[in-house]
């Protein structure tokens, strides 16, 4: 059998062999050396960093977390950093989940950030996780008008009409900016639809979602939107912003965004060389058989 | 026939004027509240419902011996270990705060064993099955994405470049390229694709979507839609 019979009809177990080793390679040799390739900061990235900077310091940020475990290999990285970016400048944190996975990893990143380099930081004080609640974009248009009723009680059982951080808060508008690390639905497209909009610009949002969600999302950016974090590049990017403004030698929790970038790199390289090759292979034919 | 019909109709008539009406009257804000309530307590009794027809579409098919029906004795018996662990509070200590009450401590907490499960099996799980896409996409990008025509090269075309672009390898292939020109590099040419052409496409799908929903929904509120009360409702 020729070459371009044999590469025809490859067996589509060589293309998963050619990706596990693409990725893991660049896994492995970064994980050893330490070595990030360096990041090129991008407008809507650059915007949410500036977003969180313009909120002055003791103001409190509502912070969502509307993923799943599925998305978090993508997702995570990019909370992380929002909320040890909004912790180091001394913002008050309250978060809160519409998928119900979200309320475990709001306390995953509670417990990875605050406890672990902010435990100055106090529960209800400064940060509280208002946990998940049901109702999705009727819950969102219930906030505009109530917080309270839309979470009555905290994740640990708590009333929120005795938590100190939520004192004075009537709406959702009393927070000066929203963030929202979203995958998908109930996630920042409604948050913009059914809060942002009505808000009449009382209310700035930022938002972090995956690379295939990013597309549906940049036409609110820059009015809607103050900001997004498109995919694991903007969690990069971002990552590098919050880490050269925290300053010193981060630890390896806070460069997870930039060390993905490898993997990725790799991986869409591979992608590329595969459909330039199925290309060479068709067009190959097709002129063959002219021929 | 009659009460089937003009009761769920009366309701979804009713509960959608107010919430559309209460958005510009003020006065009637708290109408619009109380129905929000209403929703998000019928949200979460839709999880009960949920429940009760993954159990019943299981069952079936195990009671039938359909086709991978092992699956589905997989997924009743995953889905009821965690729904007694969780319900039942297993393995939760009291609270610091309330050392009284039994199982009043987190039970979110690798510790007990309903975490342990979201920790140690369905997170590993949710981003294994997450991660087998990126394969599925190489195969399927080596096999189908081919430039038959025109359309499908330039598609081909923006998906180098996005590709590339979103990565460094954009930065090593185009940084070479003068100040003037730096519109070309491929990062920069990809942030272009996706602001420009991606917007223009995605506002157009959203303002054609809105006009959709706009008309749907003012048909279900004058009654004129009733596709949604039973096959034999459409109107």
């Amino acid at each position: 059998m020729s070459v371009l019979g044999r590469l025809e009809r490859l067996d589509r177990r060589w293309i998963f062999l050619a990706m596990f080793l693409v990725v893991s390679g660049p896994i492995l040799y970064m994980g050893l050396t330490g070595k990030l390739f360096p990041e090129k900061v991008t407008a809507t990235t650059q915007s949410v960093f500036d977003a969180v900077e313009a909120v002055p310091p003791g103001e409190r940020v509502l912070f969502a977390f509307d993923f799943d475990p599925a998305s978090a290999g993508e997702l995570q990285p990019m909370a992380t950093q929002l909320l040890r970016h909004c912790a180091a400048r001394k913002l008050r944190v309250v978060c809160i989940a519409l998928w119900p996975l979200g309320n475990n990893l709001a306390e995953d990143t509670i417990t990875e950030v605050i406890h672990a380099d902010f435990p100055q930081m106090r529960d209800g004080v400064d940060y509280v996780n208002l946990g998940f609640q049901a109702g999705q974009e009727q819950l969102m248009t219930l906030l505009t008008t109530n917080f309270r009723k839309g979470f009555p009680v905290d994740q640990r059982g708590r009333d929120t009409a005795d938590l100190e951080i939520l004192e004075g808060v009537r709406s959702v508008t009393d927070f000066p900016l929203l963030i929202d690390v979203g995958a998908g639905f109930p996630g920042s497209k409604e948050w913009v639809q059914y809060v942002v909009t009505g808000s009449g610009g009382k209310l700035r949002m930022v938002a972090g979602t995956t690379g295939v969600s990013t597309p549906q999302l940049i036409p609110y950016y820059p009015h809607q939107l103050a900001g997004i974090l498109a995919g694991m590049k903007g969690a990069a990017e971002y990552e590098s912003l919050v880490n050269a403004k925290i300053g010193g030698t981060p630890p390896p929790r806070y460069l997870e965004a930039q060390r993905r970038m490898g993997p990725q790199l790799f991986g869409h390289l591979l992608l590329v060389a595969l459909i330039v090759l199925g290309n060479v292979i068709h067009f190959t034919r097709k002129a063959r058989a002219a021929a | 026939m009659i009460a089937r019909q003009a009761v769920p109709l009366a309701i979804a008539i009713g509960a959608g004027l107010l919430m559309a009406v209460s958005y510009f009257l003020r006065p009637l804000g708290w109408m619009s509240e109380s129905a929000s309530e209403i929703f998000n307590v019928v949200s979460a009794i839709a999880f009960v419902l949920g429940a009760g027809s993954l159990l019943k579409a299981n069952l079936s098919t195990i009671s039938r011996r359909d086709r991978g029906w092992g699956y589905a004795a997989v997924t009743l018996g995953a889905f009821l270990v965690t729904l007694v662990v969780g319900m039942g509070k297993m393995g939760v200590n009291p609270s610091p705060s309330s050392p009284q009450a039994a199982w009043s401590g987190d039970q979110q907490t690798a510790e007990t064993p309903f975490g342990w499960i979201y920790e140690f099996v369905l997170s590993p799980l949710s981003a294994t099955m997450f991660a087998l896409l990126a394969f599925f996409v190489a195969s399927a990008a080596f096999r189908a994405f081919r430039a038959k025509n025109a359309g499908a090269a330039v598609l081909l075309v923006t998906a180098f470049v996005v590709l590339l672009g979103r990565t460094y390898a954009g930065v090593v292939l185009t940084d070479w390229m003068p100040g003037w020109a730096s519109g070309l590099r491929l990062e920069n040419l990809s942030n272009y694709l996706m602001g420009v052409f991606g917007s223009a496409g995605n506002r157009a799908i959203l303002i054609g979507i809105a006009l959709g929903v706009a008309a749907t929904s003012l048909r279900i509120l004058l009654g004129l839609d009733r596709s949604w009360l039973s096959r034999e409702g459409g109107g």
